[in-house]
């Protein structure tokens, strides 16, 4: 009866903290989203997939608080949230390049990444920047209080969907706990993200709308990450790729690690909430072994694309994923 | 049928259907797009249909290209059941405010304002795909005087319920959105509604849209 009362009153008032546990945002940082693994079925519908941009790093970030690994955690971009807890003790977890504080009463800890940290009533978090790098990650130990749908909560901001009423997190919000884990043991993980320059892709279906002299500078070329990037795409600035054929294609579905190259000769990858659908043509496509590291080039990082074969890709993701399973298995 | 399958990258079968844009290879497209989302195959991660395209994605822990494009090939595709052809009308409004691009299109068509939208509303419309942003319907085709091309330089904002042509095709943006087409009006109407999962979008592949020319005021009451 109280709890339906409760539940009731949550949901006429929603800025009510009725959680015994919260945190409350006091700087929501420049983009920061709820995700998970993301959706599926739905690009039909003209639904991305969206989810968590570094798959790797947002599983860790659960296995180190005991969470499943695909249980909703925050992800931040450059400069992170400022948060502040409320309730009893709770474990959680960053990973990523990240440099951040913790707050305690009397002192100032800079913390860890890989390393579950126990957060007790009144402490803080300061997330300030992701180190040469975009995305990382922050899991709570515990369940957060949110809106799923289509299985999901990963927010996507541009069709206003999942957690958050779809939005970025706003200062004064809070971030309701409904159950804490209880496990009592610090975890831990020796484990360096290493950078690669070289991105390795698949010849996409319209290689041959480019001159051979486009596609030597496609492959052989350095390319400049550009300031228009975001969870939809990353475009890319360097010498132009001619195209021959023609600069648009009759509109077809999309998937993330496309690369297409429109009129102006300058690629454009997309990423985890990129449009379902597009008509220009498509040179290549990012290997799935890649991707993880290929989000964390920031702005005004080179790249450079290097061709593999189908079943070289298919052996470097068994690779990458192998690795990624060791490295959730050292978590114990 | 399938003319040819190729992978898209590691992780997705792009399927061709043939090089033209028309309802007979749309509909097979459709007919796979179906046939396929019935099997519920695990490993399928999305399906997504265009003009005279399938693109298949999937999960590379669970299949990789040659085994599921063994298992695309040996599906049975039947025609049974086959596309419902929903008849839809949509209302809009073609008040000046709304229709941003009327001025040019007269131009660029050598029509009349009013000939342009006695050609518009006489039309029906075949759905042939949804997407780009969620719930946007890609309808066509408009008779070969109504063909225009995209704006020169595309608007940064497109308003949320344009209806806007390019080429043989009429859509209607479902969000505020950047976009390049020709808005000829607006609809007050709903297309994509997230709170229903099972069917968020008014438009699916295969239906008929007709547009129904409705007065400010008509509109207007639609958004009370």
């Amino acid at each position: 009866m109280i709890l339906s009362c409760l539940k009731k009153y949550q949901k006429i008032n929603l800025k009510v903290i009725v959680s015994k546990n919260y945190f409350k945002v006091i700087r929501a940082g420049i983009s920061t989203t709820f995700q998970d693994e993301g959706r599926k079925n739905l690009y039909h519908v003209g639904i991305p997939f969206s989810g968590a941009m570094d798959r790797r790093n947002y599983s860790l970030s659960n296995k180190l608080v005991g969470n499943k690994i695909n249980s909703p955690a925050l992800e931040f971009a450059y400069q992170g949230p400022l948060l502040k807890f409320f309730g009893n003790k709770i474990n959680i977890a960053i990973t990523g390049d990240v440099n951040f504080t913790i707050k305690k009463k009397d002192i100032t800890i800079d913390g860890n990444c890989y390393q579950a940290l126990k957060l007790e009533d009144g402490d803080e978090v300061d997330i300030l920047s992701t180190n040469k790098s975009v995305y990382g990650y922050f899991a709570i130990g515990g369940q957060i209080d949110l809106k799923y749908q289509w299985s999901s909560c990963s927010t996507n901001t541009k069709a206003i969907i999942g957690a958050n009423d779809g939005k970025k997190f706003e200062n004064e919000q809070v971030i309701n706990i409904s159950k804490l884990n209880n496990h009592s043991m610090e975890k831990k993980l020796n484990y360096i993200n290493t950078k690669i320059e070289n991105i390795r892709i698949i010849k996409g279906t319209n290689f041959d709308y480019f001159s051979d002299k486009g596609k030597k500078i496609f492959l052989e070329k350095e390319f400049i990450v550009s300031k228009l990037t975001d969870r939809m795409g990353m475009r890319l600035e360097g010498p132009r790729i001619e195209n021959l054929v023609d600069t648009n294609i009759k509109s077809e579905g999309l998937i993330k690690g496309v690369i297409q190259v429109p009129a102006d000769g300058n690629p454009i990858i997309m990423l985890s909430d990129h449009g379902t659908i597009g008509g220009y043509p498509k040179i290549g496509v990012v290997i799935s072994a890649d991707y993880d590291k290929l989000v964390q080039l920031s702005p005004g990082s080179r790249i450079k694309f290097k061709q593999v074969d189908l079943s070289s890709a298919e052996n470097l993701f068994k690779l990458y994923d192998l690795e990624t399973q060791n490295l959730i298995s050292q978590i114990e | 049928m399938i003319k040819n399958i190729l992978n898209l990258g590691d992780a997705a079968l792009y399927c061709d259907f043939g090089k033209e844009v028309n309802r007979e290879t749309n509909t097979q497209v459709i007919r796979y797009f179906k046939s396929i989302q019935k099997e519920n195959i695990g490993s399928i991660n999305n399906l997504s249909p265009s003009y005279n395209k399938l693109i298949i994605s999937f999960d590379l822990k669970k299949t990789n290209f040659e085994n599921l494009k063994k298992l695309i090939e040996n599906l049975n595709i039947t025609n049974e059941d086959d596309l419902e052809n929903k008849k839809i009308e949509v209302p809009v409004c073609c008040d000046e405010n709304f229709a941003l691009d009327i001025v040019r299109l007269e131009k660029k068509l050598k029509l009349k304002r009013e000939r342009i939208y006695e050609n518009f509303f006489n039309k029906e419309f075949f759905c042939y795909m949804t997407g780009f942003i969620a719930g946007m319907p890609f309808l066509g085709d408009l008779s070969k005087n109504m063909r225009a091309k995209r704006l020169e330089t595309p608007r940064v904002k497109v308003p949320k319920g344009s209806v806007a042509l390019t080429e043989q095709f009429a859509n209607i943006y479902t969000f505020e959105s950047p976009g390049g087409w020709n808005v000829i009006g607006n609809s007050p109407i709903k297309i994509f509604d997230s709170s229903k999962e099972e069917s968020p979008n008014l438009i699916n592949p295969g239906d008929i849209v007709l547009f129904k020319e409705i007065s400010k005021n008509q509109f207007e009451s639609y958004s009370e």
